[in-house]
């Protein structure tokens, strides 16, 4: 049975990795990150684990080690921030592509310039595309949640791809939360034992990881990722199923709330989701039918799924905690358009671009969003298309 | 475009649902199947006169193409040589062993 406990996300991430009791973990400090690898630290040298720790010299070492260990047969597992992530660049993308089953705990931080340590999403928006999944959490208990569930998405046969596990920089990672953590006996036969297809470290069946892939095999590969990353979708679910059982908590793609007769609602990710909620409720107190998306997976990204929950409201307003800066709105929003795209009834949609750098959102400025798309639902034309929302003029 | 039916070291090419995923190898060694000679533009011809048989091509030569038997060096492996000419330059051997021939100058192509 769970046991409640008071902590920060970082240190929930912690307890996290101290239960999965990874065999390798190479890692380097990075504001916000920091102290889950500096309490894994505690946890080598009290001897709670039985974890390689490397203390690399840099991200982009602490993927590449990481990557080496997996290919080796261990379970792996590295975490970082912002500019962390940022150089880890390249071989992120190879974790990926070599299907590795690695765990990343990522702790949103704006990416520089002008730098920045509190949270947005550009960090792990930027690394979207990469072949990763990646869960989004609203609180420590979430981001807990996600990493023991990640294990097991990662390491399915029918998935094999890295996770990351992200949770809002500061705001979630250092605030102190009353949580339920599993027995570790609990976690330790949820996870099983890992049992790589491949190792480096098998002489009787030797294997070559990385060698060159030109126009007659690259292309193979690169279907087969696909593959995986759609393959992931029943996989994450059956995965929560099974962790629900164990846990009492629940969790899908989305958490779909008051979405059941809401004629508008809005879509967010992370930690901004606990305050929309708060309007929701005051709104559907005072009689509106507003709703809230909050999603969890964003890669795989669940279109079909969310095409049954949007496809029945009238507006929709996206909130994304990082711009693409392409000229046309944020990474969130630009896919929930694409994917609703195919409905013969579709809703408006609208993008808001929210808490860059750790700007605050605000209960009034939910309130406007919510009041901009009661408008638009009723057949008002009331905002821009994309809108930065609570910055200055 | 290539030829999906083209194929190396006379294996088929596989699909997507029958290559091992993540691009791992499974037969170590298989490099020898890919023949990397067809990628030179300059061959180097040996002279077996004027070797004397200090085997630093050997030791030098990035793609295993020195063929040695019982010790000797006995010639290029053309199939996987890719004329880099790091065998002309660290032969030590008076005159040079080895003579960087233009492919397209060579007759019999």
């Amino acid at each position: 049975m769970g046991k409640r406990v008071a902590l920060t996300g970082n240190e929930a991430i912690a307890l996290g990795m101290r239960q999965i009791n990874p065999d390798v973990v190479a890692a380097y400090p990075i504001t916000p990150q920091t102290d889950i690898v500096q309490y894994l630290a505690s946890f080598v040298s009290d001897g709670q684990v039985k974890t390689e720790l490397v203390t690399v010299e840099s991200e982009h070492s602490a993927m590449s080690a990481t990557i080496g260990a997996a290919a080796a047969g261990a379970r792996a597992m590295t975490a970082t921030s912002s500019q962390g992530l940022a150089l880890m660049w390249e071989v992120v993308y190879i974790a990926a592509s070599f299907r590795l089953p690695i765990v990343m705990p990522v702790v949103n931080r704006a990416l520089s310039g002008p730098i920045n340590i509190h949270c947005d999403h550009s960090d792990s928006m930027g690394a979207r595309d990469s072949g990763w999944i990646q869960l989004y959490s609203e609180s420590a208990q979430e981001a807990y949640d996600n990493l023991l569930q990640a294990v097991r998405i990662a390491e399915d046969k029918r998935v094999l791809l890295p996770v990351m596990v992200c949770q809002d920089g500061f705001i979630t990672s250092h605030s102190m939360e009353n949580l339920e953590i599993l027995q570790d006996e609990e976690v330790r036969t949820f996870i099983g034992e890992y049992k790589p297809d491949y190792t480096l470290l098998d002489t009787e069946r030797p294997v070559m990881y990385g060698p060159l892939d030109l126009q007659n095999y690259y292309f193979e590969h690169k279907k087969q990722q696909a593959e995986a990353m759609k393959a992931a979708l029943p996989v994450i679910l059956e995965v929560a199923d099974e962790y629900k059982k164990l846990s009492g908590r629940e969790y899908k793609l989305f958490e779909a709330y008051r979405m059941d007769d809401a004629e508008y609602a809005v879509v967010i990710m992370g930690s901004a989701a606990g305050t929309t909620r708060v309007v929701v409720d005051e709104l559907r107190a005072a009689g509106e039918k507003a709703g809230l998306l909050k999603l969890r997976v964003f890669r795989p990204f669940p279109y079909k799924a969310l095409q049954e929950v949007l496809g029945k409201v009238k507006a929709v307003a996206v909130m994304d905690r990082a711009d693409s800066f392409s000229g046309f709105g944020g990474p969130v929003f630009t896919e929930i358009r694409a994917g609703l795209y195919d409905l013969e009834i579709r809703p408006k949609i609208s993008g808001y671009i929210y808490g860059l750098g750790g700007r605050d959102l605000g209960i009034e400025e939910i309130r406007r969003v919510f009041n901009d798309i009661k408008i638009i639902a009723q057949g008002g034309d009331a905002v821009e298309f994309v809108t930065h929302l609570g910055v200055r003029e | 475009m290539t030829n999906p039916e083209q194929k190396i070291g006379g294996r088929k090419e596989l699909g997507w649902k029958e290559l091992p995923i993540g691009g791992v190898v499974l037969n170590p060694g298989s490099a020898k199947d890919y023949e990397t000679g067809d990628w030179r533009s300059f061959r180097p011809l040996w002279s077996k006169e004027k070797c004397i048989q200090c085997l630093r091509c050997w030791v030098f030569c990035p793609d295993a193409a020195i063929i040695v038997e019982d010790g000797k060096m006995v010639g290029v492996d053309y199939k996987h040589c890719k004329g880099c000419g790091i065998c002309r330059a660290e032969c030590p051997a008076k005159g040079n062993a080895f003579e960087m021939v233009n492919e397209a100058d060579i007759e019999e192509h």
